[in-house]
């Protein structure tokens, strides 16, 4: 498939931002189990400020993906069997609670509304974290599913890409959040940057695991199916077009096989080893730049990942159009 | 229900590419704006296209054989390009089971266009809407038009009579008996797309000669009797 930037940056920009946002709320609900120190209202709404920048970021994106941007309303229309229609519902109702969480701690509305059990004081701010991240996770969802459900793309047709989408995001999230908490000079930064960690080696396994399924996948179309003559020596000679068409500039990344190995290298190592390291190397050190730098290398490989995750796809059209004559 | 489709005689097809051409001619002049020609001139000219011819070379030299392949949209009976369309602008007619696309509320995002395994559709460079084959449905469904002309182009246009236009649901059709009676097949089948759009395949024409066959038993010109009789009795001498 040929790796679109409008979606590359789409894709990365919500995961981030999503991420952010349920860094935020899980250092609320830490604090509110007394097992980190409260933060200031502050903290949470810039947080959530910064969370919902990167998704309007990844929206404004997508609209370079559409031929007809002006006509983008009409793709909530079809929700019933649409991933892409589930998605463009759900990432405006996630940055509708992403921007109300942050207004409500800006605000201070932190007044008890209703108590649970014996301790649990229920504000506004926890309804609303509450409810933002189930819209977080069914947006990482719906994302991931656009790809996941197209069948006729094998690489893609596997849950570990729903998997995939989710602890990258998460994982760059709760990066950006360590980032944000040194940046501030806030010892959070701990606790954010090894859920990082942590995510970011689930995202790790998750990856190998798909990439190791992939290449050894069996495809379900041949050429011969494709245009149905039993032979083992089918060749294109033809393809009814000279200068190419829509199908053989959408289909293929029309670069080197080599150069999407050595992206794969790069993205492996920029990924995951280097942002653990070098937040490994802020608590030894006690710097508060390293993971801001881990953040951006870490979000630079993801990048790099999401043009791969493209340029791997083989979509069974290809079979069509092989040689050009 | 009716089922309106292709069946594309590959025995007869001999990539001549009229059905393109007619296509295009057809449907870039129609209601629907044209389909978009870039660097006609050019070295590398490209362009909306909804029905393309591609050759291939079946075998390895000197036992080969070329395979000239019309292809276009299938208007499959399980479309899955249409519940993957976010806008609804992909849908298949009830009436007669041809997949279509609303120009006026596709949003040009692609993703039907990922949603088929055979590479149907085209998004439109000039007006970034998606287009496809629509079997010339403002063609067949004009009753103005005689019953002989109610047909797609390229069906009207192919010289060799390759292209076959019909319901495959009503059993007595031209081109369900086609199907029937002639191997007819759908493309990639894996995928339970059930294709309207039916291929015939190609057929060798052999001819089995016995030598006896070479002599003819019955031949007038034949001399019987090759017997050199020396004055005994034959068969004549004792009937009468």
């Amino acid at each position: 498939m040929h790796p679109a930037f409008s979606v590359i940056f789409l894709t990365t920009l919500i995961g981030a931002g999503q991420g952010l946002y349920l860094a935020m709320v899980t250092g609320q609900l830490y604090a509110i189990a007394r097992f980190l120190p409260a933060q200031t209202d502050q903290f949470y709404a810039i947080g959530s400020l910064v969370a919902l920048a990167l998704l309007i970021a990844g929206l404004g994106a997508s609209f370079f993906h559409l031929g007809r941007p002006e006509r983008g309303w009409r793709a909530a229309a079809m929700w019933r069997t649409s991933w892409l229609s589930r998605e463009v519902i759900i990432l405006p109702l996630v940055m509708t609670l992403v921007f109300a969480y942050g207004v409500a701690h800006w605000f201070g509305w932190t007044q008890p509304l209703f108590q649970v059990g014996a301790a649990l004081q229920v504000d506004l701010t926890l309804l609303l974290g509450v409810l933002g991240t189930v819209a977080s996770l069914a947006l990482f969802i719906c994302t991931a599913m656009i790809y996941a459900a197209v069948r006729f793309i094998q690489e893609w047709h596997t849950p570990l890409t729903v998997s995939n989408f989710l602890f990258f995001g998460a994982a760059s999230g709760f990066m950006l959040a360590a980032a944000y908490s040194a940046y501030i000079g806030n010892p959070l930064v701990t606790f954010y940057g090894t859920w990082a960690v942590i995510l970011t080696l689930i995202a790790l396994a998750s990856r190998l695991a798909h990439l190791r399924r992939n290449v050894r996948l069996k495809y379900k179309s041949t050429v011969q199916t494709a245009i149905g003559v039993r032979h083992a020596t089918v060749i294109q000679k033809a393809q009814g077009a000279t200068g190419g068409s829509f199908n053989t500039r959408e289909f293929f990344h029309g670069r080197s096989p080599v150069l999407v190995k050595q992206l794969r290298m790069i993205y492996i190592v920029l990924v995951f080893p280097l942002p653990v390291l070098l937040i490994g190397l802020s608590y030894l050190i006690g710097s508060s730049s390293l993971p801001i730098t881990a953040f951006f290398i870490q979000f630079a490989g993801l990048l790099i990942e999401r043009w791969s995750f493209f340029a791997e796809a083989r979509h069974p059209q290809n079979l069509y159009y092989q040689s050009v004559a | 229900m009716t089922q309106l489709a292709l069946v594309i005689d590959l025995n007869v097809c001999v990539g001549c590419h009229a059905c393109v051409t007619s296509c295009k001619e057809w449907n870039t002049s129609g209601w629907a704006g044209p389909l978009v020609d870039q660097n006609p001139y050019e070295g590398s000219p490209t362009g909306t296209f909804f029905n393309r011819v591609q050759t291939f070379e079946i075998g390895t030299f000197p036992n080969t054989e070329t395979l000239h392949f019309p292809k276009s949209c299938l208007h499959c009976e399980e479309p899955p390009c249409v519940p993957v369309c976010p806008t609804g602008a992909s849908y298949k007619r009830a009436d007669n089971g041809v997949v279509l696309v609303d120009y006026d509320k596709c949003i040009g995002c692609k993703y039907c266009s990922w949603a088929c395994p055979y590479g149907a559709r085209e998004l439109d460079a000039q007006q970034q809407v998606m287009k496809k084959c629509t079997l010339c449905i403002d063609r067949i469904t004009d009753a103005k038009l005689s019953e002989r002309d109610r047909k797609p182009s390229c069906v009207l246009a192919c010289p060799a009579s390759a292209r076959l236009f019909g319901d495959v649901h009503d059993p007595d059709s031209e081109v369900s008996i086609a199907i029937r009676e002639r191997g007819g097949y759908q493309l990639m089948p894996e995928w339970g797309t059930q294709p309207s759009n039916h291929y015939l395949p190609r057929q060798k024409m052999r001819l089995h000669i016995d030598p006896e066959e070479l002599t003819r038993v019955d031949n007038p010109l034949r001399r019987e009797d090759l017997t050199d009789y020396t004055g005994e009795e034959t068969l004549d001498d004792v009937a009468w």
